[in-house]
């Protein structure tokens, strides 16, 4: 589907002969993906080319969309909750989160104190496992290969935990309205503990193995700097306002659960490019650790399910609300709307990644064409998410 | 002065570069962390969520627990359950007349269907794994199983009889015992 502006013929679909309508003389448009590798999963970017630079880009989604609010109108709320897992792969348990306490919010349910620690220590061990992911990915998108590997063997030890209390490893339906499905077990506790002190030993290795290596710093040191206004403009969130000075997280900001009772820092970079977002990334691991560590300490005994919590035929109260916990990738949002029925009325799901994509469009004009598919993974997209 | 400064920061450059390869080297000769897999197997098997399975009862292992409540069906997000419960037997003719003989006195026939399901239709193609039928089964007679090497040609490899899995199972684990059945019976 390449295209030179002075042939007459457009070869490709709705989307690319749209965007060829202003493209520029002897210019080229390049489609890249939806099964390009170095794109995520199935996200298609137009590209308009001057050589190799980036004049124009547009990302084209809808490639997985799977009808996760549709399907929330046909379902009842603890019906739900194994679309939450789906959604987005990376952090699925920040998502199981979102929902259910948005549920739990509208009915008024309280959680038991144990289930709180068991739901912050679950959903941090997922993040670090998240931003494995990323991490690894990214620098796969660079062209370095090993990193993954280092990446993914921290990673197999997060989801061999998770795996115990949640049975799955990728699409966990972990979380219960009024609690969790199951308790972390003292196996479960004693492999956390240990997990602690090996991926703190890790950190130092992946700054001297990766973050100092010249060829990474060159490649990623000032591209795709994001202006805090670009970030407030397309509502980005996450690790990308973060990474630009915005020191914007839901669980500082907007607490829930028994964050306000653990001690962590929300790391910013003033650094704005590919760069800054990448160090955020890097130091939220080392504060996720802190977390999982203090409540370690902090969590109490007890029930980790409330009494009477909500069997698959419970309707949700009338009423409208909205949740939104701190993915990985940034502010997930639920907006519930119920009107007592059987089903849920309506569920607005706010991804991260749809508003950290948008803003791709302005921010990759002008750059190289490397460059840009550098922005692109700085953003840490999930495609699942961005679709839903 | 200049050049100088650029020569110190290549010679910096190429040391980061230095030290990169010094941590690949070391891990280069410690133990392979990873499996080869079909001569060695993992050893996290265990608490992984396998496809569904009916758990016996006390008494008879083999035996679903399950009594056709039907409970795991309507509670699954999405319909992948099927329990088919058992007709009653056909009477025998004293039988019919002692339940005519119950509803002339006006006293209430205890249904004699065994119950447990005759058929537990499960489509794994389906399932989500989020264990909600587990959760609201009132006598607990479901759980997964850890088989994590569950491979098929077509979707319908993945549609399950529950109980006749349970059944194989209780071929598989006493042979002798299903040989020496039917010669019992004979004798009685």
């Amino acid at each position: 589907m390449t295209r030179n502006a002075d042939m007459e013929q457009v070869a490709g679909d709705f989307y690319a002969e749209n965007f060829a309508k202003d493209a520029s003389e002897g210019s080229l448009i390049l489609n890249l993906g939806p099964q390009h590798p170095s794109t995520h999963g199935v996200l298609r970017v137009l590209v308009e080319l001057d050589g190799e630079y980036v004049l124009r880009a547009e990302p084209v989604i809808g490639y997985l969309h799977r009808m996760h609010e549709k399907m929330a109108e046909v379902k009842t709320a603890a019906q739900y909750i194994p679309n939450m897992g789906r959604v987005d792969y990376g952090h699925a348990i920040a998502w199981n989160w979102a929902f259910v306490g948005a549920v739990e919010r509208l009915a008024g349910i309280e959680v038991p104190p144990r289930a709180e620690y068991v739901r912050v220590i679950t959903c941090e061990l997922n993040r670090i496992a998240s931003h494995l992911l990323w991490w690894g990915a990214y620098l796969l998108d660079l062209g370095a290969f090993t990193p993954i590997m280092y990446a993914f063997d921290d990673r197999e030890k997060i989801l061999d935990i998770l795996q115990s209390p949640t049975g799955a490893r990728l699409t966990f339906s972990y979380f219960r309205i009024g609690g969790v499905a199951r308790d972390l077990d003292e196996d479960c506790v004693k492999a956390i503990r240990e997990f602690i002190p090996w991926m703190r030993s890790r950190l130092p290795m992946y700054k001297e193995f990766v973050s100092d290596n010249i060829i990474l710093r060159r490649r990623i040191e000032g591209v795709g700097v994001f202006e805090p206004d670009l970030c407030r403009r397309y509502g980005a969130t996450g690790p990308v306002s973060r990474g630009s000075g915005l020191a914007y997280d839901v669980r500082r900001d907007e607490p829930y659960s028994v964050y306000p009772k653990l001690d962590f820092v929300v790391p910013t970079s003033d650094l704005m490019d590919a760069r800054g977002r990448y160090d955020v990334r890097m130091e939220e691991m080392a504060q996720s650790l802190n977390i999982i560590e203090s409540c370690l300490d902090q969590m109490p005994e007890g029930d980790t399910l409330v009494k009477g919590a909500p069997k698959p035929s419970w309707k949700v109260p009338k009423g409208e609300t909205y949740f939104a916990v701190e993915g990985g990738r940034g502010k997930i949002g639920v907006h519930l709307v119920s009107d007592g029925g059987k089903n849920m009325y309506r569920v607005k799901l706010r991804s991260p990644s749809y508003s950290n994509l948008s803003l791709f469009a302005e921010a990759s004009r002008g750059t190289l064409l490397a460059d840009a598919v550098a922005i692109l993974g700085s953003l840490d997209l999930i495609i699942p998410e961005i679709d839903r | 002065m200049n050049a100088i400064k650029q020569a110190f920061r290549t010679v910096s450059d190429l040391w980061s570069l230095m030290v990169g390869l010094r941590v690949t080297g070391k891990y280069f000769v410690e133990p392979q962390r990873t499996v080869r897999y079909p001569w060695k197997a993992v050893s996290t098997v265990g608490t992984f969520k396998g496809h569904l399975e009916l758990v016996g009862g006390t008494k008879d292992p083999f035996k679903p627990r399950c009594i056709s409540c039907g409970m795991c069906a309507i509670s699954c997000p999405s319909g992948c359950i099927t329990v088919v419960k058992r007709k009653p037997p056909k009477p025998t003719p004293e039988e019919e007349k002692a339940v005519a003989e119950a509803k002339t006195r006006g006293e209430k026939v205890k249904d004699q269907t065994p119950k447990d399901p005759e058929k537990f239709l499960y489509d794994f193609s389906l399932c989500s794994l989020c264990g909600t039928c587990m959760e609201n089964c009132p006598t607990g007679s479901l759980r997964f199983s850890h088989n994590v090497y569950v491979a098929g040609y077509s979707r319908n490899d993945f549609q399950y009889d529950l109980v006749l899995q349970l059944r194989e199972a209780e071929a598989q684990a006493k042979p002798a015992r299903r040989e020496a059945r039917p010669a019992a019976e004979s004798e009685a």
